[in-house]
């Protein structure tokens, strides 16, 4: 099977069945998108399936035929990388662990909603969950990259 | 967590816990392996604190590469709390080291190093927020003596003195003579250089990067980028993944398996049994945990729980109506007091168990090469882990390297008093003879189930107020499950049948209740219990504080000027309440359909005081628009750092107390993922403002402060707004009956 990721083909051995989120982690070693509850409840597992953010736990390897994966080792435009220098400079992590799949989920939003409201960010973040509960920071950080972009 | 008692027993005197050597004794004893192997941790014989002196902190507190990077090595353990950074700028503050070329790793085996200082000592831990508070000399002189050595290496290469030598972010220079250095080209010379035995601190108008807010955080970057390495993200040659299968029920015990399926799934090579149960190998983690599904077992349930959370609190329920088993605090005659009272208020409170729900679910890495086990893993006591490996693997300790990784997220699940996950792991990688390394993975279902939870409890008080309005008597019963009974913690920490974690908050409650009498009931259950984040204070709070509230109510006086006048005498809890009283604007006009509650609770020597501020919806539905918080926490060394731990706090307490609850149907755990067990999410999420007391004082406890007054003070706000009073937890089920 052959995968497109982050820009490049990638061959694959794998059961079809296998969730995209065990391909990158155990069979890629791409191991920046992260396990947090394997039913799409969390968010940990956000990739970018065509452009879409989409959660790798849900997604059968089978099914990504001619799709194209970015992660969050595969994020580099000028969206991804304000929102990450806004992380960093507003220091949004704690743990760290739900980070990722936060960044990919705020790019995608950045992409659509160039000034997204609060409530835009409450509606396209909900499905990330922070056990540490950095949510006044995400939203802070979504404000912020997005007036760096303006 | 479990620390706190440390302290309070340090004040009480340091004698009555020096038996750490017992404590760990205990703790053989109790895993079942007699006291042959003893705590033969590395340096755990009860030498540590008068061996401290002997420490070289050039070498075991800091690494000076001839790269010039500094690597602070860490007593505690970074589980998001910020302890690393935290370490890191004590070092850096003396030392004079860039912020660029600092490094931080996690560090064990080395009792008189790494022992908790706030515990006394005694063990190696990270637990009761008191990773800066251990750190604060330690780090700093650490710092300070390093710096010393490296001055004196230049001083010696340039033949010049030591006094005209200046340091500025990693460079020495030597104006006179213009010559400077890198710490990198100094770094083997001062590593030769004779200890200081003194050296001076700072004093705290020099500093410049602790107190500092724009002094920030060295793992955002790593974080924001995918590249933070956890126990899950470890690799390693031919790794094979476990995933464990473990009884429906706390308490059963595996009976017999067919695992013919589990092996005919592709990926799968091998199924062993545990202590626990069973654990699947696979070349992926998808695989095991497929053959985990396919697992068919069957399970002994003498002696498990099998009752229903809800028949569990009943017996609770009824068990607070009688005089509690133990008194853990009387002071006055309380039951004389409410005799002659003119009024009483009585009340029953209810608290689920409730799970930490870190988001990387529980995990360790062993690795066996020739004699040396190597186990990765969120180490939060790392040198217990390693005896109790050792003595799973019927191995010395001397022979376990222990790599201390961050997780994601804790909340007091990784500190645990059996080795949990690490004995896991380590019985695995020795049922396939090591063959191959072993990454024991739990999923989220497995994690959810998995106990150790923050035990229930119910709360009975009465409470008299004379004709003035004054508190007459205040009787107040527990019933809960102790945390530490049964536990190698239990020498130490248990007195007379009181579990200080169970009755912590209000036993030692700062108010000023002449009659007081605090009686706990420790109910017994197969569930097993842990800390978590405040550990009793996330109960004890709720009960003083919302007490407070309607007292202030029934006797038509302000909140806040009520807590005034019972906390006469603590000038540092009174000033993080005036902190957040004046930056919330407490006592100003509130917009239509906005009401205000008021919440103050010290713990782990941190006072928190909050004011919340909700609006209402139709019916009982409300939004909690703004948390203010005033901290008082000693010197702030990472201002940001404190802010964003109570900004964290304040999403952690507040799922709890909305939704929050682990249900046992049948003694089976319910809702195992968080579509069931649902925490906070962004769209509940209040605005949180954090003021900071300013001191320079010893730094107290952050990680865990902020937790138990955010219940309390939403309460607080909804029966202003409602004079309806929450007193079954959470929310959810409260508001519905
Ligand atoms: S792991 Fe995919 S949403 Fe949680
Ligand atoms: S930063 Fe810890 S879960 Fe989000």
């Amino acid at each position: 099977m052959k995968l497109n990721i982050n820009g490049r083909e990638r061959n694959l051995e794998a059961d079809p069945e296998m969730p995209l989120l065990w391909a990158l982690r155990d069979v890629l070693g791409l191991t920046g998108t992260k396990f947090g509850c394997g039913i799409a409840q969390c968010g940990a597992c956000t990739v970018h399936i065509d452009g879409v953010p989409s959660r790798a736990c849900q997604t059968p390897v089978g099914t990504l035929d001619g799709a194209k994966i970015t992660t969050i080792e595969g994020i580099e435009d000028r969206v991804a990388k304000a929102v990450q220098a806004a992380w960093t400079k507003l220091d949004v992590p704690q743990c760290g662990y739900c980070q990722s799949g936060q960044i990919m989920s705020a790019v995608a939003l950045l992409r659509d909603n160039a000034k997204p409201t609060d409530a835009d960010i409450d509606a396209a973040m909900a499905g990330n969950l922070c056990r540490c509960a950095t949510y006044q920071r995400i939203r802070a950080g979504i404000h912020e990259a997005a007036k760096s972009l303006a | 967590m479990f620390a706190n008692r440390f302290l309070a027993q340090r004040q009480l005197g340091t004698k009555r816990f020096r038996p750490s050597r017992r404590m760990f004794l205990a703790g053989t004893a109790a895993a079942g392996a007699g006291l042959t192997i003893g705590f033969a941790v590395p340096g755990a014989n009860a030498q540590a604190p008068a061996a401290a002196a002997a420490v070289n902190p050039f070498g075991a507190h800091i690494r000076i590469g001839t790269d010039n990077t500094v690597t602070v090595l860490s007593a505690h353990m970074d589980m998001g709390q910020g302890a690393y950074f935290g370490i890191a700028t004590l070092v850096a503050e003396e030392l004079d080291a860039a912020r660029s070329q600092l490094r931080v790793e996690g560090a064990s085996g080395n009792l008189a190093a790494y022992g908790n200082v706030a515990w006394g000592g005694f063990a190696q831990g990270t637990g009761g927020s008191t990773a800066m508070a251990s750190s604060w000399e330690r780090y700093r002189r650490a710092g300070a003596i390093c710096r010393a050595m490296l001055v004196s290496a230049a001083a010696r290469a340039w033949n010049v003195p030591a006094n005209e030598i200046a340091v500025k972010d990693g460079t020495l220079f030597h104006g006179p003579s213009g010559r400077g250095a890198t710490f990198g080209a100094m770094a083997d010379a001062a590593a030769a250089e004779p200890v200081p035995q003194t050296v001076s601190l700072k004093a705290p108008g020099q500093w410049t990067r602790i107190g500092n807010p724009a002094y920030r955080r060295l793992d955002s970057a790593d974080k924001s980028t995918g590249k933070q390495q956890f126990t899950i993200d470890v690799r390693l040659p031919g790794m094979l993944i476990a995933v464990p299968v473990h009884a429906p029920v706390f308490g059963g015990k595996l009976k017999s398996f067919d695992a013919a399926a589990a092996k005919a799934v592709a990926g799968v090579v091998d199924v062993v049994t545990t202590s626990r149960g069973l654990a699947v190998l696979a070349t992926n983690t998808w695989a095991a945990r497929t053959g985990a599904e396919a697992i068919k077992a069957e399970w002994d349930q003498t002696g498990a729980e099998t009752r229903s959370s809800d028949a569990i609190l009943a017996s609770y329920r009824a068990r607070v109506d009688a005089a509690g088993e133990h008194v853990a605090a009387s002071r006055g005659n309380a039951d004389a007091a409410l005799g002659r009272a003119t009024r009483t208020l009585e009340a029953t409170y209810e608290f689920p168990y409730l799970a930490h729900a870190a988001l990387e679910p529980l995990n360790a890495v062993v690795r066996r090469q020739g004699d040396i086990v190597e186990i990765w893993g969120g180490h939060q006591i790392p040198d217990l882990y390693a005896g109790l490996a050792a003595q799973a693997l019927g191995m010395s300790p001397a022979n376990i390297r222990m790599h201390v990784m961050k997780t994601g997220g804790g909340f007091g699940r990784r500190a645990v008093t059996d080795g949990d996950v690490v004995v896991e792991a380590a019985e695995i990688a020795k049922a396939i003879g090591f063959r191959a390394p072993v990454k024991l993975q739990w999923t989220r279902e497995t994690d959810m189930a998995g106990g150790r939870y923050r035990p229930a409890a119910v709360h009975k008080l009465r409470v008299g107020l004379d004709a003035a309005g004054n508190i007459a008597g205040w009787q107040h019963r527990i019933a809960a499950q102790s945390i530490l009974i049964g536990t190698p913690f239990e020498g130490g920490l248990v007195k007379n049948g009181v579990d200080a974690t169970s009755v912590e908050g209000a036993a030692d409650t700062l108010y000023a209740l002449p009659d007081l009498r605090v009686e706990i009931t420790n109910m017994v259950s197969p569930v097993p219990v842990l800390w978590w984040r405040s550990v009793g204070h996330t109960h004890t709070a709720y009960v003083m504080e919302t007490m407070i509230d309607e007292i202030a109510a029934a006797t038509a006086k302000d909140p806040v000027a009520l807590r005034r006048q019972l906390l006469a005498g603590h000038p540092r809890h009174l000033a993080a309440i005036d902190l957040a009283a004046a930056r919330a604007g407490w006592g100003t006009p509130l917009p239509a359909g906005r009401f205000r509650g008021f919440a103050a609770h010290e713990s782990f020597g941190t006072s928190v005081g909050m004011v919340a501020e909700i609006s209402m919806g139709a019916g009982n539905a409300f939004k909690v628009e703004r948390i203010v918080a005033g901290v008082a926490c000693g010197t702030a060394i990472n201002p940001d750092n404190v802010r964003a731990q109570v900004e964290g706090a304040v999403g952690f307490g507040l799922g709890a107390i909305l939704r929050e609850g682990v249900t046992l149907d049948g003694g089976r755990v319910v809702d195992t993922n968080y579509d069931g067990y649902r925490p906070l999410r962004i769209d509940e999420m209040p605005k949180v403002e954090v003021h900071i007391v300013a001191s320079t004082a010893a730094p107290t406890g952050i990680g865990e402060p902020g937790v138990p007054p955010v219940g309390p003070a939403i309460a607080n706000a909804l029966a202003a707004a409602t004079g309806k009073r929450v007193r079954l937890l959470p929310f959810e089920k409260g508001l519905s009956t």
